[in-house]
């Protein structure tokens, strides 16, 4: 499948800006400039960003408290990071005015629907979303990403299978990064491929290297095509792993450093820019001054975020109701 | 209330089928989901016909998946949707409980106004017909405990009609509670030929009175009036207060009403503990004392199980002679 030249380099701008923030949002974090807590996904880049690369602005996604990446590919590389930067650190700007925060980063504008933090709660609220696409005739595709530890949820079995029973134009994107907090999925799962867990719902069930964009975009862009046809849902396992802990403060003792080496060899990054190179789709230099200009995107994100205000004791009051 | 409009006479389950009927013709957003829709019309029948009528893509048979259920409302609604969600029983409430406190209620708050979610859950409450401890609950005190979530009780037929109508045309999630007892009992009432609606919000006096002021909710209501019209003969003046929505609870109608009669007794069909009656005693504790010529009283459920066996589950249930020994104890 040939991508044109413009769209990869869209890709891999829309990687490196999810590493800059989620590396500015670790060193912030561990300065306590950020209140709460965050989950970042530096290392999972390449799953958000090949699937989105397949959607259109008016598509709807859901996401999860690992939710930067979904929201920066999701709105693609024109959309400002100041309003989540801002969000992130409470202020008034923020894309949910200081309502959500890290872990419920949410814009409707740009079709994501919810981030949600109990497991599960997205998958089959992504299935309404998708209905709604049914009944209204649309061609309109939902992706719902999930991590591994969602599996076992009933949530995702209840989902899953509406989104079958009912052909719901519905994509589960599962980043399986092994890692469901600090417990290994394959310790409380008895499968090897995860995958299997299609066949319950008679539906497509794909594994993809999580970690190689372009392979997640092929195999995305199949889903998309189907479920826009009206085919139904499909079932993906991107395998991949998070180069930070479950929660920024996690020492994440529980890997092994092989594992953890092993991760960081796998970095989808270095793995595309070379890729690019190598398709003379992009030199060295061209590639320095994406991160440049990224870095610099960023640091003005962050500025505009602690030069605006907190929202004011009022704001507890509003928006309760429609 | 009905002077000057010509009226029929339906009965409860009859005002359900015709708000959810007319509110599914007149918006072709509006859509039903839930289990046993098709061939029962739910099991109680209340939207029996309603298949037929607008066929299967709005009138949906979902698996026994509650959590399937809720959460797929929450995503139609914030979609563009008014999905009508029939969750059976009032206490499978809690098998969806998170998509109903987290999804449905708190995602339009966190996500800064972004969205909304027009989404009417239905639900069966209440005991009296031997249904036992899962199916005979009514979840008011806990579901009131949840911001962003309205809750309308409706205790006649003209009261479910145009409440569930205008549940159906809100823009914000709405729990349904609809009594089972009233339902087998085929309570009949008046409702308008013509099109109507009840504001959500809004308490009705069902009695006035000037003695003691009486707070009861859903069948209830019903058990209120056949006390107050004995105590009348007694010489004692009863109001009763049906809230009709208790969230957000008219608040001033039931401080109104105890600011005329000095007197209230609360009277709920559930375990006493955190239930309706605890946060209306609150309420008037808090912002009515001064009024109070004596203590509240509160004729409630106790703090057990519902039972099954129809002697045991008289005895859980408050009745009229609960409520007339409550009245008793502060005139």
């Amino acid at each position: 499948m040939a991508i044109e030249k413009e769209k990869l380099l869209d890709m891999y701008r829309t990687m490196v800006r999810i590493r800059i923030f989620e590396e500015k949002i670790a060193e912030d974090f561990a300065a306590g400039k950020i209140p709460g807590f965050v989950h970042l996904s530096a290392g999972q880049e390449a799953n958000p960003t090949g699937v989105c690369a397949n959607l259109r602005i008016d598509d709807i996604i859901t996401s999860t408290h690992r939710g930067h990446g979904h929201v920066i590919a999701k709105a693609g590389n024109q959309y400002s990071l100041a309003p989540m930067v801002a969000e992130l650190y409470g202020r008034k700007t923020g894309v949910n005015k200081g309502k959500a925060g890290s872990q419920h980063l949410s814009d409707m504008d740009i079709g994501v629907l919810v981030a949600e933090g109990i497991q599960g709660t997205a998958l089959t609220l992504a299935a309404g979303a998708a209905l709604t696409a049914k009944l209204r005739g649309t061609d309109q595709v939902v992706v719902s990403f999930i991590g591994d530890g969602t599996l076992n949820t009933g949530r995702f079995h209840e989902g899953m299978n509406m989104a079958s029973a009912w052909k719901l134009p519905l994509i589960c994107y599962c980043e399986n990064n092994v890692w469901a907090e600090s417990t290994n999925i394959y310790d409380v799962t008895n499968l090897t491929n995860i995958t299997d867990r299609a066949v319950a719902f008679n539906i497509p069930g794909v594994s993809v290297d999580g970690n190689d964009v372009l392979a997640v975009y092929k195999v995305a862009a199949e889903a998309v095509a189907r479920a826009r046809k009206g085919e139904g849902p499909t079932f993906i396992e991107g395998k991949t792993c998070r180069r930070f802990g479950h929660f920024q403060g996690d020492t994440h003792l529980y890997r092994s450093q092989e594992e953890k080496d092993e991760c960081m060899k796998r970095d989808p990054i270095p793995r595309f820019r070379k890729r690019l190179i190598e398709m003379k789709v992009l030199t060295e230099k061209e590639a320095d001054k994406i991160q440049q200009e990224v870095q610099e995107e960023m640091d003005k994100a962050v500025k505009f975020a602690l030069e605006s205000p907190f929202p004011d004791p009022e704001e507890v009051l509003t928006d309760v109701y429609a | 209330m009905l002077k000057g409009v010509k009226v029929k006479e339906i009965t409860y389950l009859q005002a359900i089928t015709e708000a959810v009927d007319e509110e599914m013709a007149r918006d072709p957003t509006v859509f039903l989901m839930g289990e046993d829709i098709r061939q029962w019309g739910a099991p109680l029948g209340e939207f029996k016909g309603l298949f037929e009528k607008y066929g299967g893509e709005r009138v949906r048979d979902t698996a026994i998946s509650e959590t399937a259920m809720l959460g797929a409302a929450a995503g139609a609604a914030a979609t563009g949707m008014r999905p009508i969600v029939h969750i059976m029983f009032s206490e499978f409430l809690g098998v969806c409980m998170s998509d109903i406190r987290c999804v449905l209620t708190k995602t339009r708050y966190m996500t800064g106004a972004k969205t909304k979610f027009p989404a009417t859950i239905m639900s069966y409450s209440g005991a009296g017909v031997s249904a036992a401890g899962e199916h005979s609950t009514c979840p008011y005190g806990y579901m009131m405990a949840i911001p962003g979530l309205k809750i309308v009780v409706p205790s006649t037929p003209y009261d479910a009609k145009g409440l569930i109508k205008s549940a159906i045309r809100e823009d914000n999630p709405v729990q349904v509670l609809y009594h089972q007892k009233l339902i087998s009992d085929r309570l009949t009432g008046e409702v308008p030929e013509e099109e109507y609606t009840i504001p959500i919000g809004k308490a009705d006096i069902k009695r006035e009175g000037s003695d003691v002021t009486v707070v009861a909710i859903g069948l209830m209501v019903h058990r209120a009036l056949s006390a107050a019209a004995k105590l009348q003969e007694k010489g004692i003046s009863i109001e009763v207060v049906d809230p009709r929505t208790l969230a957000p609870l008219d608040k001033q109608a039931i401080i109104d009403s105890v600011k005329k009669t000095g007197r209230l007794v609360i009277m709920d069909e559930e375990p006493k503990t955190e239930s309706a009656s605890s946060e209306i005693s609150a309420i008037v504790a808090e912002e009515a004392l001064d009024f109070l010529d004596a203590p509240i009283k509160r004729v409630c459920a106790p703090d057990t199980p519902i039972p099954f066996s129809p002697v045991l589950e008289k005895a859980w249930m408050p009745d009229e002679e609960d409520l007339l020994k409550a009245v008793n104890e502060i005139v």
